[in-house]
Parts: structure tokens; sequence; C-alpha cells
């Protein structure tokens, strides 16, 4: 279950009021910074895939509903379609893309392929971000653990149980 | 022609694409890096039926960014509206024969009337929000309950392609004798298909030059459609499609906005980008239709059918005469003397239904088969055994045998493995706590689909013995790129690791779009074509060669194994042929004609399913504990990536049993829960853990590999199994779909 947006609320300053023109928003993806242009109302979904080419993060639906969007800001899962751009500056984001820092998959990237977790690969992305941090969570402990975490991920290609046992793979290997 | 021992094909070798899918590489059609693109935005009408009055764009226009407003008064009209075929047909296939924004009538709500077209998104979609539509409306007509009373027969359906009624024998006098019947009319809610990406298209003009990266089950179809409708010449058109985020028919057809999308680009001298919003793709791509199915069914004591009459009341558009094509099976899988069965629709104020997975035997034979549970239980005899007293190793409609069946294996393997066997019929008799348990099992049964056109393939030879093979075919799930690398390879001759398919782009060969589960069959077809033509071409060249070890051995006799042609103690592998006679590569097209429509055999798809439910018997809440599917589907090309796509399939029935329902709003004749939080798809929660069983059956007719296809017998029969369970876990027939809370109350 990911989370709207994590508390972006920065100790007692409060920010000084941006917009509604475009701005400079400094992002920090998967450890590089980026400075780009944009207006307030551009969400980090759009930010990360119109601005930054990182399309790994997918656009379900742009309603917070499907979880194809979900990345990690601090560590945390959040929809990006339902995070504004200009509120993660000075907050560390990760996309599907930044997951494993080396060439190597991520041991739940191999799991996903080894046991077909996915079809189009559309909510793939989303699905392994949100696997990654509930394994992270201790939030896998048996399937039906398993299946109420990852049911804000839809896979309309219906790879479920595939995409568990793909979990439990990783879980038990570690 | 020596047949290489195939070594790839059916093996559950994991997807060529998978590291592209899992690391966000893969790169889907609004995702392709283009320079200085914009972004349209569509406006969609708010009004069901009536036209359009005035458009106030100032506000719109006024708004930075914006690069134009298009309007019916704006948009380009049409140079041409191809009629309504299905895609496999291989010809221009537009979902619909009515195109937007040529003149100010308003058939559907959603109905495009305005493009937004600026430099980025948010500026596009937050200038169309401001765009002023004045409207005259009327009450639109759109459910079953408005437009019963103004339903017709329509001579023909499904783009003229099926007859609006089908009979054979005398269905009333069938049961008038029948010792025993059962009627029941079963209704289904409209069901959309929400692939998780939206449809879009990108498009870039070069001069005259059109570039469509486009998400489509078809890049020739979406060429044929944009040519037509454009008045362009083909040849300057391409349509690229790698990566497609799912379809399940929502992009089978070919709807207005890649067109759309064109003209936008052309009127903006930019590249532009339409991406779909999830609340449009309710209304832009078509939908399956509400409905409902009348079901009779006679037979004698023994349980024999003595008649089947299978009647569907439908809405289609305003300007075609479209319903999915639910009561073929019911004519043919059983032996039965007499049936009828009819269309009716009647015109409504919505797109024109269209393609969705299964279409057609998803509710089709869901009547049928829990009219069969009903039958058996009236008959007292197991539900197994009366379908096997009806059995029928002819296709029921023509009497010509099956060109594969398997049936039979089906049931037996699948309740062996479901442990059907030792069933207690009662309903009402299992209970755990709270929760009532039933078992239920149902027929499935998909046609192969009828196809005309040749499919073609091409396959390419290295020198350094690798092997790259094309067709123009997009992959959206079904692991083309993977399996149609194992069938080249072994065609070849060569291992499957030097082999790759090349795939999703009109420049390649051409193929029909890959609907109705004919995609594996057809393309493997080709494909196969391509790869033994050139392996022949390469055994010829070396036997007639005479600084080839082979020279002189018969071709027939020359086999080939990991890229080596051997003939007794002689060989020569590819590669060194073709370096010692300076050839960079050889390469051969295939091509292959599928069996003509009088074929004089019966082909379809069979399989059994099997489900266990629990129902709260307080609370009415259905669970589906297990389920078990067995299927026949010809050759499998990948065991892996097929008991996944049958996994799926199996899942979109439990959908369509008790979640999926697009629910219309009758006065306003808009859908009230277009979003993926109010139209309930299956989520990991509802999900059970699938049983697959695999039955090969060899088919020599229905193409060279004799592959079926699994993209939609996976999904028939499910929802039937699961309402049978139902009625055994609690006593009650529930005819409606899908099957909810309340009706269990
Ligand atoms: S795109 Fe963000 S939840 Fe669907
Ligand atoms: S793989 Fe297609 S939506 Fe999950």
């Amino acid at each position: 279950m990911s989370s709207p947006g994590p508390a972006l609320a920065r100790g007692d300053t409060t920010p000084a009021e941006r917009g509604p023109e475009a701005v400079r928003v400094t992002l920090s993806v998967n450890g590089t910074e980026h400075e780009i242009h944009i207006e307030p109302r551009v969400s980090l979904l759009d930010a990360l895939r119109e601005r930054l080419d990182l399309t790994g993060a997918k656009k379900g639906c742009d309603q917070g509903t499907c979880g194809a969007c979900t990345v990690w800001v601090d560590g945390r899962r959040a929809l990006a379609c339902l995070t504004l751009a200009v509120t993660c500056e000075g907050h560390e984001i990760t996309t599907v893309e930044g997951l494993s820092a080396d060439a190597e998959p991520h041991p739940l990237q191999r799991a996903f392929m080894e046991q077909d977790a996915f079809q189009c690969g559309y909510c793939t992305p989303g699905q392994i971000m949100s696997a990654a941090a509930l394994l992270d969570e201790g939030h896998a402990r048996d399937d039906a653990e398993i299946k109420e975490w990852m049911s804000g991920n839809i896979c309309r290609c219906a790879a479920y149980p595939n995409i568990r046992a793909a979990i439990r793979a990783v879980r038990d290997q570690t | 022609m020596t047949a290489t021992i195939p070594s790839a094909t059916g093996l559950p070798l994991d997807r060529v694409d998978g590291h592209a899918k899992v690391s966000g590489r893969a790169r889907y059609s609004t995702e392709i890096p283009i320079p200085d693109t914009a972004y349209a935005y569509v406006v969609g009408s708010r009004i069901a039926a009536g036209r359009v009055v005035a458009i106030d764009a100032s506000a719109a226009r006024a708004e930075e960014g914006v690069l134009a407003v298009i309007t019916h008064e704006t948009l380009p009209r049409i140079a041409e509206q191809p009629p309504l075929v299905p895609s496999l047909g291989g010809t221009a296939a537009p979902g619909q024969t009515f195109f937007p924004m040529q003149d100010d009538t308003v058939h559907y709500a959603g109905q495009q009337v305005a493009l937004v077209v600026a430099d980025t998104y948010e500026q596009a979609q937050h200038a169309a929000h401001l765009v002023r539509v004045t409207y005259e409306e009327r009450p639109p007509v759109t459910t079953l309950d408005q437009g019963r009373d103004l339903a017709y027969e329509p001579e023909r359906i499904f783009g003229g392609w099926i007859p609006g009624r089908t009979e054979r024998g005398d269905a009333a006098a069938g049961l008038r004798e029948a010792d025993v019947t059962v009627d029941g009319t079963y209704t289904y809610a409209a069901n959309n298909h929400n692939p998780l990406e939206a449809s879009c298209t990108t498009a870039v003009w070069d001069g005259d030059d059109l570039l469509l990266y486009d998400a489509t089950q078809g890049v020739n179809a979406t060429r044929m459609t944009v040519a037509r409708l454009l008045g362009l010449p083909m040849s300057r058109i391409r349509v690229v499609s790698h990566y497609v985020g799912g379809s399940f028919g929502s992009k089978a057809m070919i709807h207005a906005h890649p067109t759309l999308a064109a003209m936008a680009a052309r009127a903006v001298g930019r590249p532009v980008k339409l991406f779909l919003t999830r609340e449009q793709m309710f209304t832009s791509v078509g939908h399956r239709e509400e409905q409902e199915q009348q079901l009779t069914l006679g037979a004698t004591r023994e349980g024999r059918l003595t008649a089947v009459r299978h009647l569907k009341l439908s809405p289609t558009s305003h300007f075609d005469d479209w319903a999915e094509p639910s009561i073929g099976t019911s004519s043919q899988i059983y032996a039965c003397p007499n049936y009828e069965g009819a269309y009716r629709l009647f015109r409504a104020n919505t797109m024109t239904p269209t393609f969705m997975r299964a279409p057609g035997e998803a509710g089709g034979m869901h009547a049928l088969e829990c009219s069969m549970d009903e039958l058996a239980h009236e008959l007292g005899l197991d539900p197994i055994e009366l379908r096997l007293r009806n059995h029928t190793e002819v296709d029921a409609m023509t009497g010509h045998p099956w060109s594969s069946s398997g049936l039979r294996e089906c049931y037996a393997r699948g309740a062996d493995r479901f442990g059907w066997a030792g069933r207690d019929a009662r309903p009402g008799t299992r209970r755990e706590g709270d929760w009532l348990i039933g078992t239920g099992m149902a027929t499935a049964a998909y046609p192969v689909a009828p196809l005309a056109n040749p499919q073609r393939a091409r396959a390419r030879l290295y020198a350094d013995g690798t092997a790259v093979v094309q067709a123009a075919t997009p992959e959206f799930g079904t692991g083309v790129a993977t399996v149609m690398a194992q069938v080249a390879a072994d065609g070849l001759g060569i291992g499957v690791d030097r082999c790759r398919f090349e795939n999703g782009d009109t420049d390649l060969p051409t193929i029909a779009a890959a609907v109705g589960s004919a995609g594996a069959g057809m393309i493997s077809a080709a494909v196969h074509s391509a790869a033994t033509a050139l392996r022949r071409q390469l055994v010829d060249s070396a036997v007639r060669d005479p600084g080839s070890p082979l020279h002189g051995a018969d071709p027939v006799r020359v086999s080939v194994r990991d890229g080596v042609m051997t003939a007794d103690d002689a060989s020569e592998s590819y590669a060194d042929l073709l370096r010692r006679t300076m050839r960079p590569d050889a390469e051969a097209v295939g091509q292959w004609n599928p069996p003509p429509h009088d074929t004089p055999y019966g082909m379809m798809t069979f399989g059994a399913q099997f489900a266990e439910v629990a129902v709260d018997a307080d609370l009415g809440v259905v669970r589906v504990r297990r389920m078990t599917g067995a299927f026949a589907p010809g050759r499998v090309l990948n065991a892996k990536t097929a008991r996944s796509q049958l996994m799926g399939g199996m899942l979109w029935g439990l959908g369509q049993a008790l979640l999926e329902a697009n629910h219309m709003h009758p006065e306003t004749g808009r859908w009230a829960n277009a979003g993926l939080g109010e139209y309930l798809v299956p989520v990991n929660a509802d999900a059970p853990d699938v049983d697959i069983e695999l039955i090969e059956v060899e088919d020599d007719v229905v193409n060279p590999l004799g592959v079926k296809g699994v993209g939609e017998i996976g999904q028939v029969g499910v929802s039937a199994a699961i309402a049978n369970a139902v009625h055994h876990a609690t006593g009650r027939r529930i005819r409606t779909l899908p099957i909810t809370i309340e009706d269990l109350l």
C-alpha cells in the first residue's frame, strides 16, 4: 500500500511561495542532481517522465489508483502521480532505474524475470518498487500479507500469483 | 525437407525482453524522446446526445504555452471513412465508422469535441478545462432498460462477418419434445479493458512522411487506417510499436486518436504526443457492451440435448451493427439436433462496442455453461457426465470434424487435479465457520480465428552464425519476441541464444494484427516458413558448391543442428559456408497462407475450468479459493509464457464473475465509474493461486505448427465455473454479472 506522498514539510521553515509560473527546481534522482524549470503544478511523475527522460515510473491512471508510478522518496514508497515535483526538493528520489547501483539486476528484478511475474511489463517497475520496500519493511511474512501489501499495485495482465512467487523467492534467499 | 529436431520450441524460457521491462528500459509509445514534442489533450463531450452549438476557446487560447485549440470547425475533414472490419482482416480497421469532429453532432458522452495542443502536458490539460462548449442536448438512450423496445434483428453483425441469425433443425420442436427444459436470462454489465497503459500515440511529421509511435495490436492496422482517413499513401506512413502496456482488445481496432494526433502535429508543425487519460479510456476505445442473453436448453431424461436456443439483446452505436459474437460457440460444441440463435440490437448513445478479451465467448459460454450446470442439477447428473453425454467429435453446426480437440482429456485431467471426484452435488452442504463452500466447473471453448491474407516474416543469417528474424507485430505482453526466437531457432537449426526476433515496425514484413488469439499461430507460421526457407536455401547452396564438404549430398538428407549442416560424415556450418563464399549474410522471406474459409474442419480450442468459492453466509462476500484450468491449445511455443497468459485469462474470468462492471448513468448517458478506483479489476488480494494443466494436441489443419493460441481460452468458462460454485455453496443461481454482495444478501 503506497502512501500518496511522504511528509514533506521541512522543520519549521515555511517554504517561500513559488509559481504559478515556471520555477527552477532541483531534484535529486537516483543520486544525481537535476535542475529543471517547471511549473509548481507539475507532478513528480511528469517531471521524471517528460523532463528527465526517466520513463521507468509508469503512468497508469494519474489518479493514485494503480500504483504504476510507485517510486521512493527518501526510501519510502510514494505515488509519483500524486506528488508535486516541487515538494521533492531536498529529498532523495529513487526510481526503478536506480534500484540497483551497478549493472547487476536487483534480486527482485531477477526473481521477476525467473518467475515470469509480468506480461506487458507496464506495471512492473511499480510492482518492483513496492515489493522491494515491503520486503525491507518485513511485510512479506506470508502470502496473505504479501497479497494485502501488494494490492495497491494493479497488474491488469494479472500476473499476481507469479509476483507473489517472486517476492517469496527473494524473501527466502535473504 | 528434413525436419530438424525441435529443441527450443515449447521450452519454458524466460522472456528475452524481461530485463528491459524490469529495469524500466523498455520504451512504450509515449516514452520515445523526441525533441520539441508538444502535448495534445482531448476535450470530451459532456452530453451523450445532441449537438455542439458553440465552442468558446478564447480563454484556453490565451493560456501560456497553448499552440492550438482544434474543434470541428477547424479540424480538416477526413479523406475517407473506411468500413468497420475486424483488424484480423488485414485491412484498415477503424473501431467504428464515425469519425469525431467532422460536424457538430454528438453521438455519445466523451466523444472528442476539441483538441488542445500546448508546449507542456500541464498547459494542455489546464487549457482543455477552459474550453467552454455549449450544447443542445437530447435525452440519451444507453441502457438495456431504455432501449429494449427499440430493438431490431440485424442482418449481420461484427463488421458484416457474422449473420444475425443462425438455425439448424427446429429449436421450437426440440424444446416441445424435451423431457426437461431449463431457461434463464443472464444480464451482464458493460466492461472496459483498462490495460494499465492507456492508448497513446506520438505523431512526427517529416515533410509529407508520417511516423507514428502507437500503442496498438497491429502496426499495419494503424498504418492502413490512418492512411485511409488522412488520404496518405501507405508508403509515406511508418508505425512503430515496440512495447505496448497491455491491450485486451482496446488496441485491436484503430480508434480516432492516432489520426487526431497526426492531424494535431500537422496543425502545430511539431511532433505531438497524445496520451488518453484513464477516464477517456472509457469513451475512446470501445467497450464490451451491456447485454442480456436468454438461454434455453431442452433435454431428454438421459441428459441428451434436444434443443439449444440462445438469444442476445445489446446496445450498439448509432452508426454500426456491432455485437460481440456470443452465440457462435453454443451452436457448435454440444451434439444437439436443433439450434436457434439470434442477435437483437438497439441504437444507443455509446461508441460502437468492440473486442474485449474472449470477445463473445466470455459471455456466451457463461450463459451456456450455467445452463448446463442447471440442467445437470435438474437431472441429477454430475456436470461433467452431462457434458460427456453431449460431447461431439464434430462441429455440431457444420458436421465437420474438429481439426483437434482434447476436450475429454481436459475434463479428465482438470477434474483429477482439482479433486472433483466424489463431490457431493447437493448445494449448501459444506460449511467452514462462517463460510459456505462450493465447487463448480464449466467447459471452455474459443474458436480459432479465421484469417484471410498472407502473413509474412523474414529471416536473415549472418556470417557469424547469428540470426535475426523479423515481422511487424508489436509486443503487448504475449511474449512474442521470446517465442518467435524459439520457433525461428528450430526452423533454422541454430541455438535459440543465437537468434533474435525483431518486431513492432511497419518497415518489417507485414503481418495482421495479433488479435483473437491468432497471433501465436499466424506469426509462428510465417516465422517457421521464413526460417525453413532460409535453411533450404543454405543447404541447397552448400550441396551445389564444389567447395563445400557437403557438395553433391542429397539436400533431403542434410540435417542442421547448432548451425552445422550434416549429411552422413560430411558437415559444414552455416558460418563457414557464408564466409567461404564471401557473403555477409543470407536472407529469406517466408509467407503463410491461412487455410481457406471453406476448410472442412471445425477449428476450436477447448478447455475445462474448475473453481472453489467460499461465500460468507451472513455478508454475501465471495472469495475464490482456488482454480484449476486444463487447456488443449495445440502446440505450446513456450510453456512459461503460455501458462502466464492462461493464468491472466483465468483471473480475468474471476474479474468478470465478481468485480467488473461499468455502470451507466441513464439520465446523463455517462459512465458513472470511469476510473480504476471505481471500476473494479482484480488486485493481488483477489487473486488465488491458479493451477494450469496443458494438454498438447496435434493439429495439422490450423497452421504449420498446430498452434491454436492461449490469449482468450483461459478466460472462457471461468465466470460460469464460479457462478456454478456459488450455486453449489448457497443454492442460489445468480444470473447477473458481476455477482455482487447485494445479490447474495
Ligand atoms: S499513475 Fe500513479 S497511481 Fe496510477
Ligand atoms: S504486466 Fe501488464 S499490467 Fe502487469
